[in-house]
């Protein structure tokens, strides 16, 4: 599965992230970030670390629009990647699974457009950038109400 | 809503190829107003030395009764108020059926034949009249006699009600289940092919990535879907008996939402190679592309007329996901729907003169249906999570996909939303119903 992918980047990067939530199995009560650790950081300052390990982008039913809140997060990834030239980022968009599968799938990718156009904004060349949507195919919390709904509305920034 | 029925089906015939099927099919709401018919259950006549059957391999009378009551059509007399259990021409007294108010009555035999092959017989009467209204005769092997069933099933619904039965139409749908590998729970998707009543399931693909939006082409031979095994998705063209396929469509970005024109020689596609989902067609000879939407919007769901000359689709070009309908060229584009702030993923009535969508109504997803001629939406279903609606190709019945105490599970409802019922699988979500044409060449004789 898409996890034991990701592991291998991310063991690179010595983020040591206890999940990426790449395996739709597993049902996090809570937005598992805060067991992240952050045990080094190519930024350098802690702060920008703490951002970094946040790789997820939230957003509200049946919108794009990045809050004020995960602005931060998307900037963290921006310069990470500007000053990490060899890498390059894929931006996975996800929606809830109210509605119709094939809007959903098009409003997932609207969603990872939306980082990758604010990445762009600050610098990041597009070449280095993959946008692709999942739609509601990939839920991370499988229950069917509110709580689960906010957390599969969301880009997921992979490395 | 009236109490609940449900009919437990395998329990009563059960074979092994069929036990992962569904289990029970339930009336979720019915009301008593279709026409009452007596279906009495088929006679058995087992061949052979040593013992003979108990029983035929399957209860034809059981599975015909079950298609006319999903039609909604239909008002099967309960089998209390039989009288008699007539199997034969000269077994028929008419005034028994009157009493049991049955204003139509069904009557067969199964018998075993030389080489294991099985004969089906049937006559259908109009009780006041007192006529034959049809008869037929069929020999088939053990594994035909559904088909056997719902053809006959058709013929009924044909002659007592002067439209085309569907019952021998086929369904596809995606499964997804989970499977503990290796001390890890795995996803697993199926493309599956079925009867209309949810038995036979034929699996047409396996994958470990997401398969969605199964489109049938005209002639039934044919799928095409989504699938995401390359981790983004592209659409795929499957022949069914050969299990061969083609790629379709990978272009960067979205390639999804595949709907074969009615003609046949084209596919309706939404792909976002150019930026955002725009709805483009596909020539099946030479693989041209032409574009019919040019939108910063969303466009996506195309479905065809079934003239071919239109196209419905989904759209937020005005803020909110409602239907359009625009010309065959993306010339003459035109709102469908203004009630309610999220319609989506229409598809056309064998007619033309209905669409089956998804409504949004006070946060929660049903299927509605759309009258052309006078704009007015009908909801049909009060669940909440429904979706993936289509009409079956006579337009009696809309299958779609809804959520039951947390499972995806299929259901149908007929077109007037008078009659439900649930299709019940044994493990994991079902989910994206899509109803086959009926491929003459298919059906039996």
């Amino acid at each position: 599965m898409k996890k034991a992918i990701w592991m291998i980047p991310l063991t690179i990067l010595a983020l040591g992230l206890s999940s990426c939530g790449g395996d739709e199995a597993v049902k996090p009560d809570v937005d598992d970030q805060s067991g992240a650790q952050t045990t080094a950081a190519d930024t350098g300052s802690s702060a920008g670390a703490d951002l970094l390990s946040e790789r997820r982008v939230y957003f509200e039913f049946d919108s794009s629009a990045i809050d004020g809140e995960y602005t931060a997060i998307v900037e963290a990834h921006a310069k990470h990647l500007s000053s990490n030239s060899n890498l390059n980022v894929t931006l996975e968009g996800h929606a809830d699974e109210r509605g119709t599968r094939e809007y959903n799938l098009a409003l997932g990718e609207r969603r990872a457009q939306a980082v990758a156009r604010m990445m762009k904004a600050l610098g990041v060349s597009g070449s280095r950038i993959k946008v692709v949507s999942y739609g509601e195919e990939k839920p991370l919390a499988l229950e069917h109400n509110e709580s689960a709904w906010r957390q599969n509305r969301r880009v997921e920034i992979i490395y | 809503m009236r109490k609940t029925l449900s009919i437990i089906l395998v329990c009563l015939f059960s074979l092994p190829a069929l036990s992962q099927a569904i289990l029970t099919i339930e009336i979720t709401q019915g009301e008593a107003t279709g026409l009452p018919i007596a279906v009495v259950e088929f006679g058995w006549q087992g061949k052979g030395k040593g013992k003979v059957p108990q029983q035929a391999p399957q209860n034809i009378g059981q599975i015909i009764e079950s298609d006319l009551r999903r039609s909604g059509k239909f008002n099967p007399v309960p089998k209390k108020d039989f009288i008699s259990q007539p199997h034969t021409n000269s077994d028929v007294v008419f005034k028994d059926w009157r009493i049991a108010r049955a204003e139509a009555l069904l009557i067969g035999n199964v018998t075993e034949v030389a080489g294991k092959r099985y004969q089906v017989e049937f006559r259908l009467y109009d009780v006041f009249k007192q006529t034959q209204l049809a008869g037929f005769r069929y020999t088939v092997s053990a594994d035909m006699l559904r088909l056997v069933a719902h053809q006959i099933s058709d013929l009924v619904y044909e002659k007592l009600t002067g439209e085309p039965g569907a019952f021998t139409a086929q369904i596809a749908y995606v499964t997804k289940e989970y499977r503990r590998e290796q001390g890890r729970n795995r996803v697993v998707f199926k493309l599956q092919v079925a009867d209309s009543d949810g038995y036979g399931p034929r699996t047409v693909v396996t994958s470990k990535e997401p398969l969605l939006s199964p489109s049938w082409s005209v002639d039934a031979r044919r799928l095409a879907y989504v699938s995401f095994e390359h981790r983004r998705p592209i659409v795929y063209i499957q022949n069914l008996a050969s299990g061969k396929r083609q790629k379709l469509s990978g272009f960067k970005g979205i390639n999804s939402a595949p709907a074969f024109s009615p003609d046949g020689k084209n596919i309706a596609l939404t792909l976002s190679k150019d930026g955002n989902p725009e709805i483009y067609v596909m020539n099946l000879a030479n693989r041209r592309l032409q574009r019919l939407t040019k939108n910063r919007a969303i466009d996506t769901e195309p479905a065809w007329s079934p003239d071919g000359q239109r196209l419905v689709f989904t759209s937020d070009r005005a803020g909110k996901p409602q239907i359009y309908m625009m010309d065959r060229d993306g010339a003459n584009v035109e709102r469908m729907t203004f009630e309610g702030s999220y319609n989506a993923r229409a598809s056309y009535s064998p007619d033309g003169k209905r669409l089956t969508l998804v409504t949004r109504e006070n946060g929660k997803y049903h299927i509605g249906v759309l009258y052309l001629n006078d704009r007015s939406l009908h909801v049909v279903t009060d669940t909440q999570l429904d979706e993936s609606p289509s009409f079956s190709p006579n337009g009696a019945i809309i299958i779609y996909a809804t959520e039951v105490r947390g499972r995806g599970v299929l259901a149908s409802v007929s077109s007037d939303g008078r009659m439900r019922q649930l299709y019940r699988f044994e493990t994991g979500d079902v989910r994206e119903p899509a109803w086959s044409p009926i491929n003459q060449q298919l059906r039996y004789q």
